[in-house]
């Protein structure tokens, strides 16, 4: 998988993972980067909003194809080399979305876009090097929970600590 | 939301939700921006929480597609907070934010190295998995060992291990050449024993890109494949959780599987029989559910299976399974399964004996061809263009002209080629193909390129028989109310040889011919109405007896072409109505053309060589063959490599004496025109150059330009080099005002022309400009096609050149407006005053809605006043002797060279017309080339290269240049250093030396210099 990209229908970007950096020259330039890849995503959009429901999930791109899958309002796509395995990519945006939703709970878009960032840390329990890295979604949420409990502890401790200090210089 | 436990960023978020418009975001974003570089900056008073809470506002503004300059010091510095939290925040942020190059990077590989090698074992999974989405180089270089400790390590539990062979897996496919996996196969054998399948998941993409890099040192592994392929198969002993929707994660079956396509075949007659059993299996007990999600899965893995049995070249039997089980899907009403039955049947065609059976399905397969989904439509037009032959190739073209009425615009020039090749590669009769492509012309003829044309003109010229036949349907397309331009070029070139043929029929009279083509001539452009000139001399010279009111008439019009501005047609009228004036002489003069020599199709040809190219490569992966014969289409002109095939020439009835013929009729009228000499004090032109005129400016590949030809045959494989370097490359931003997107990238094209000659320097959807150029020693023209592709015109177009100083340039004049879909012709005189690396910029604008403005580097480039030259061990050393130092010889080491192998770098040197001179330096893993370097100051100059490279480290080697002029070794010398280091750089001011290119930092200071910021835009 090169990368990974979440849509809204009106083509607001609500998540983007890069595994391969792009080419050469953007190496070098950094500063034009991420405008270089607002512009695949625009591409991309037009592409892919455009496509009707009844047609296949794949489309072909530049020499690259993304597999996309549609679930309400949010397109999730991601694209791989001409020979991959479509259908195995397609499951893989299936089985993040299955994990999403055990995870928030009924996912719906807004709670991607008000927690992309735990988008994020269960993506990356999914997928390192644009690669699947487990496949059991009892596992994947057994780590994203240890995580959670991580932050959680963390917080009440530093929490007691002001807590205290505030105590103190009263 | 509280999930986020963050009021600031909710609220945030919340706000950029409520933006109304664009406009409002980029102010909310610009004004939230400005809050944190403050925070930053007073970062004493950040606690943790604001840190990161600032961070992913970063991330987020990041993700809407704004570029955030600065603030990654402060997310690569919370890597380093010693609580999970901020760390965690730190590494997810790092590695969506920063790229593998990114300078900041290479401070936090310490701290990444102590994660990874501390006790921690949630800090150990961050950092593998920072390093596994963005590590670089010098993450390789300083981590491999340590990662691979962990993928074999007993004591680190499996969600460390599989963190690390994925990490493991990126390090090694980003630089093979760091990654010491020596003596891996026993260790990556027994990852294969693996129980917990998250680790085993892992492992095996590893294998797959350690196989796919060496797959000699695994057969080990092979074994090991099959025996976890079969125990998920059968579903033995697998865990619960590990199957989805009831199938033993599919996503291990499809990799592994993936794998054992890397073996070239299998020996152990036991292990061969007990995969084909499971393969079997697989191909045969998946059946359609009704759940899409098991039915994904299960045909993923199916596929697998498909492509596994093709690779290892399986029994018959088992083959017309597959194309059996391929026949069925392309049929289905799943359009998923229909599209990879079509991806699939396509691969299969590589197999053998196949074919056959593939053919029954052709009546579904033209279905597909008008599916709705434009997917579907390319995979079908694939598989059509590769299963056809002799015996179906009349159905399948006639299928895909009548396509091409209806086909997306996206896809019409690859349809129109596609379908010259065939019809020419599989003609039954030639009078087919001659129908063929004038109704190719007449459907798409914007899409028929030059050389579809040509071809057809030359197998007419070469076969009498076909003669009257395409004069008749000439005649009969002129009829219609309005056709392309290029159906004008062609009939009336045919017309002109072969309309006295048909002088019988009715309304083929050379009077009536001759005005039904001359009806045309108001409506097409400056390059077709020398054509035409030549049509009317013919006809006149066919006419006999002559018709005194018809050659008044051409009279007329040569006369009025005389003082054309365009000297081509000013040059033809003239002649024509000069040698008209000398009756019967014209008859041998303007003679019917003489045979071409044989000749290999230029289209043919391009798609051989894609193949050639293929049949080189390892030969291993089915698959791999199949993407490059695909992109065949869009591949430029590559040189051939292989000789041409019996099959294509076969269709030509070979003239008994071609070339003898071809000579003979120069030397004939050669003799002619020395007698024309003695009676006209006012000779025309030496004759000679009458002939080669006619046939120039048609450039059917006459002499000349078959010359070229092989001299660009010399450079193998150059042109693919940088098109396959930059394959993922993004269209570069344009001006900010731009709304209009360009198509193609504007960077690729310019490189591709400083190879080529002829080719798309721009195009967006509503203008294309194309530029083909000649070069001749010091000087060039070139000729800027601005071609609309609407059905309005395009107004306020404006093209103006900023040369260089070293370039004197000379724009013609370019029309206000171009009409409705007309393509107007700018020609354009370029001189080389001096040696010099700068580049002419075109700045281009146009009104059509919006105001698009363009700044395009021209191709005229130091390389195009080169001529290769060759030279023998005598001339080259006394030359490189008495050109004793600097500054007439300068010597560097570049380092950041790109690796390739001396032959790579020899075709790159040959591409740019730098003629290496083989076993002139003693020394194999030396270089020696030389050119010579034309300008006004310099004249014809020579000069001489030596590479010394130095086989343990590619990325540096040691150059000398020499010449007779200081400049001209300088800028050569900086010339084939940009070449080398890959990282073109846009040379302003002839003066200084180039730094090597600026660190990525200083990019904003750069931007402030307007010339850099041209440059800038330019890249």
């Amino acid at each position: 998988i090169h990368f990974v990209l979440l849509i809204s229908r009106q083509g607001k970007v609500r998540l983007t993972k890069w595994y391969s950096p792009y080419t050469q020259k953007e190496r070098t330039k950094i500063m034009v980067m991420n405008a270089q890849l607002a512009q695949v995503i625009r591409e991309l959009s037009g592409l892919i909003l455009a496509r009707g429901p009844k047609l296949c999930n794949f489309v072909e791109w530049r020499d690259l194809k993304v597999v996309y899958r549609r679930y309400a309002s949010l397109y999730f796509c991601m694209c791989i080399s001409q020979d991959d395995n479509e259908l195995e990519i397609l499951e893989v945006i299936h089985y993040y979305v299955e994990i999403l939703d055990r995870y928030f709970g009924s996912v719906c878009e807004l709670d991607l876009i008000f927690n992309f960032h735990k988008a994020y840390y269960i993506l990356d329990e999914l997928l390192i090097a644009g690669e699947l890295q487990e496949s059991s979604k009892k596992t994947v949420a057994r780590l994203i929970a240890a995580q959670d409990s991580l932050i959680e502890t963390a917080k009440e401790q530093s929490g007691s600590i002001s807590n205290m200090i505030v105590q103190a210089t009263k | 939301m509280a999930l986020s436990g963050m009021r600031g960023l909710s609220v945030f978020i919340s706000d950029i939700r409520n933006c109304q418009n664009k406009e409002q975001e980029r102010l909310r974003v610009d004004k939230e921006l400005g809050n944190i570089r403050t925070r930053f900056k007073n970062e004493k008073g950040l606690t943790p929480y604001e840190k990161k809470k600032y961070v992913w506002k970063m991330l987020y503004i990041y993700m809407l597609g704004y570029d955030v300059d600065f603030g990654h010091m402060e997310a690569v510095s919370l890597i380093s907070a010693p609580k999970y939290p901020e760390k965690q925040v730190g590494y997810i942020v790092t590695s969506s934010l920063l790229n593998e190059n990114h300078d900041f990077l290479r401070l936090a590989i310490n701290t990444v190295r102590n994660d990874i090698i501390g006790r921690n074992e949630t800090f150990q999974c961050l950092a593998l998995t920072l390093v596994g989405n963005i590590g670089g180089r010098e993450f390789a270089e300083s981590l491999a060992p340590d990662v691979q400790k962990l993928l074999i390590s007993s004591s680190c539990r499996p969600l460390v291990r599989k963190k690390a062979a994925l990490c493991l897996l990126r390090l090694y496919r980003k630089n093979p050449d760091v990654v010491n996996v020596d003596g891996w196969s026993d260790r990556m054998a027994q990852l294969l024993d693996e129980r917990d399948l998250g680790v085993l998941t892992s492992s095996m993409s590893l294998l797959v890109a350690l196989v796919a890099n060496n797959h000699e040192a695994y057969w080990s592994c092979l074994p090991k494949c099959v025996k976890a392929l079969e125990r998920l198969a059968r579903n033995q002993d697998i865990p619960q959780e590990y199957t989805y929707y009831g199938i033993p994660s599919p996503w291990l079956q499809v990799k592994t599987m993936r794998a054992l396509q890397y073996f070239p075949t299998i020996e152990d007659p036991n292990t061969r029989r007990s995969l084909f059993e499971v393969l079997q299996r697989i191909l045969m007990g998946t059946d359609v559910v009704k759940n899409v999600n098991k039915n994904n899965a299960s045909h993923a893995v199916l596929f697998e299976a498909l492509a596994l049995v093709m690779h290892l070249d399986a029994e018959k039997e088992m083959m017309s399974q597959c194309v059996a089980l391929l026949g069925k899907f392309i049929a289905v009403r799943e359009p998923n399964i229909r599209y990879l039955g079509l991806e699939n049947m396509t691969r299969m065609l590589m197999v053998t004996d196949v074919q056959d059976i593939i053919k029954r399905h052709q009546a579904q397969i033209i279905t597909s061809l008008k599916d709705p989904d434009i997917s579907i439509r390319r995979r079908a037009l694939d598989l059509l263009y590769g299963m056809c032959d002799v015996s179906n190739a009349k159905d399948i073209v006639e299928e895909l002209l009548q396509y091409l009425s209806t086909a997306d615009f996206a896809m019409r020039e690859e349809l129109s080629l596609k379908a010259a090749i065939l019809a020419e590669k599989f003609a039954p009769d030639l009078s087919w193909y001659v129908d063929v492509i004038l109704q190719l012309i007449d459907k798409a003829g914007d899409f028929v390129s030059d050389d579809i044309w040509f071809r057809v003109v030359q197998f007419v010229t070469n076969n009498e028989d076909l003669q009257p036949y395409a004069a008749v349907k000439a005649r009969e397309y002129l009829d219609k109310p309005a056709i392309h331009e290029t159906m004008v070029k062609v009939s009336a070139y045919i017309l002109g040889e072969y309309s006295h043929l048909l002088a019988r029929r009715p309304g083929c009279s050379p009077k009536e011919i001759f005005s039904i083509i001359h009806e045309k001539l108001p409506t097409v452009s400056t390059s077709t109405i020398p054509i035409l000139l030549s049509t009317y001399a013919k006809i006149l010279m066919h006419t006999q007896p002559s018709d005194p009111e018809l050659q008044n008439q051409i009279w007329a019009i040569f006369r009025k072409y005389e003082s054309c501005i365009d000297a081509e047609i000013q040059q033809r009228a003239v002649e024509y109505f000069a040698l008209s004036s000398k009756g019967a002489a014209l008859m041998d003069i303007m003679a019917e053309m003489p045979k071409f020599p044989e000749r290999q199709s230029a289209l043919i040809k391009k798609a051989e060589d894609t193949e050639a190219d293929t049949a080189e490569q390892s030969a291993l992966k089915l698959r791999a063959q199949q993407q490059t014969s695909n992109a065949l289409v869009v591949t430029d002109q590559r040189p051939a490599n292989g000789t041409p095939p019996v099959s294509e020439l076969r269709l030509v009835k070979v003239p008994s004496m071609s070339n003898v013929d071809h000579s003979s009729a120069d030397h004939g009228v050669t003799q002619e025109n020395g007698t024309l000499t003695v009676v006209d004090p006012q000779p025309p032109e030496p004759s000679a150059d009458l002939l080669s005129d006619l046939l120039g400016p048609l450039a059917i590949e006459g002499p000349p330009g078959s010359a070229v030809q092989s001299e660009r045959n010399l450079v193998p494989g150059t042109e693919g080099v940088p098109n396959a370097e930059d394959a993922l490359a993004i269209a570069p931003v344009g001006e900010q005002t731009n709304t209009v997107q360009p198509i193609g990238n504007i960077a690729e094209r310019f490189q591709a022309l400083g190879l080529k000659d002829s080719g798309v320097l721009y195009e967006d959807p509503y203008i294309q400009i194309g530029i083909k150029a000649e070069w001749r020693a010091h000087q060039g023209r070139l000729v800027l096609f601005l071609g609309n592709k609407n059905t309005s015109p395009l107004v306020s177009v404006q093209a103006v050149i900023l040369p260089p100083s070293h370039l004197k340039m000379e724009l013609s004049l370019v029309p206000d407006t171009i009409p409705p879909r007309a393509q107007v012709q700018c020609p354009l005189e370029v001189i080389n005053l001096r040696p010099s690396r700068d580049v002419a910029v075109l700045d281009f604008s146009y009104q059509f809605g919006t105001h698009v403005n363009v700044k395009l580097r021209l191709p005229a480039v130091l390389n195009k006043f080169l001529q290769p030259v060759s030279v023998s061990a005598e001339e080259f050393f006394p030359q490189w002797r008495s050109l004793s130092g600097p500054p007439l010889k300068l010597q560097e080491v570049v380092r950041g060279v790109r690796p390739m192998s001396l032959a790579e770098m020899a075709n790159l040197f040959n591409s740019f017309r730098l003629i290496v001179c083989p076993g002139l330096d003693p020394n194999a893993n030396n270089l020696v080339a030389s050119t010579t370097f034309y300008s006004e100051s310099t004249r014809a100059m020579l000069c001489l290269i030596r590479i010394e490279t130095d086989p343990a480290d590619r990325t540096q080697l040691r150059m000398t240049v020499a010449s007779g002029e200081p400049t001209l070794t300088f800028e050569l010398k900086e010339f084939i250093k940009e070449q080398l280091v890959s990282i073109p750089t846009v040379s302003r001011g002839p003066a200084p030396p180039p730094p090597p290119p600026p660190p990525p930092t200083s990019a904003p200071a750069a931007l402030s210099d307007p010339g850099a910021m041209l440059a800038g835009l330019l890249h």
